[in-house]
């Protein structure tokens, strides 16, 4: 078992940098130690940037879009941002697709797709509501 | 399954998770002095990794063999993933997409085969596995 990955928290984010060649295990354990800080924090947003990845296989494109998956069940939203060229061209010869992950180009693109939803649509017609009570 | 072997190949065990990054970081490196595309590496180094796994979840482990190979005016790489598993039963319906025969996805031998120039497996129920692959420069 290798080192786990680290997971930052800014704001209501969490963000993943893949910084190293991905073993299989420490794939799944980043999917479960994900699942746990969503929860444990109640964070609205997971960026996950693979810029530091030289493969995405299907193990790992499995994993990305199980952590979208999970992180959806638990009301947040997961970008994958910083996939290279060459690993887009290939995934898609594999025959991998992400599903419905939500993919940008760069952190701060991953940042701006997630700004709107920090505020829940409940919370700003809530906050319309009051404006015209008040 | 006897393979035929060459004396400049570099042959790796592959029976644990952490093998697999060594079997991709070696293709790696020989993908880059062959003077592969960008591309042409990622697409190799990803059938490699995907070849690595059959032959550790589906063979119970075995071995890969990388080598540097050349025809005169091109080099390439070639790598022979080899186990002494159970074998594929059906191998049209193995390498179509999709079909699996444990819980990935399907696309491991069916994506690799799309991945690289050279393609060959060769199974029998019982004995093993032997798949080799190669990408040229272009």
């Amino acid at each position: 078992m290798s080192d786990g990955v680290p997971i930052l928290k800014i704001g209501s984010t969490l963000l993943v940098s893949i910084q190293v060649d991905l073993q299989d295990d420490t794939a799944l354990r980043l999917q479960e130690d994900l699942a746990e800080r969503i929860t444990r924090t109640g964070a609205r947003g997971v960026i996950i940037d693979i810029s530091g990845l030289e493969i995405v296989d299907s193990f790992i494109g499995r994993m990305l879009a199980s952590v979208a998956a999970i992180s959806h069940v638990l009301d947040a939203t997961t970008v994958v941002v910083g996939m290279r060229p060459a690993v887009a061209i290939t995934m898609v010869e594999l025959g991998l697709s992400l599903g419905d992950v939500r993919t940008a180009l760069d952190v701060e693109r991953g940042l701006a797709m997630l700004r709107p939803e920090d505020r829940s649509a409940e919370e700003i017609l809530l906050a319309a509501a009051e404006r015209e009570e008040g | 399954m006897t393979a035929a072997t060459s004396e400049t190949a570099e042959r790796l065990p592959v029976r644990a998770d952490s093998d697999v990054v060594k079997v991709r970081q070696l293709v790696r490196s020989l993908a880059q002095q062959a003077r592969l595309s960008l591309v042409d590496q990622t697409k190799l180094v990803t059938a490699a990794s995907e070849l690595a796994r059959n032959t550790l979840v589906y063979g119970g482990g075995g071995e890969a063999e990388v080598e540097l190979v050349s025809d005169g005016a091109r080099t390439g790489v070639r790598a022979v993933f080899s186990d002494e598993g159970p074998g594929i039963p059906d191998l049209d319906l193995a390498l179509t997409d999709g079909w699996t025969s444990g819980s990935g996805l399907g696309l491991g031998l069916s994506g690799s085969r799309r991945l690289v120039q050279h393609f060959a497996i060769d199974t029998a129920p019982g004995v093993g596995t032997r798949v080799e692959i190669a990408t040229w420069s272009r």
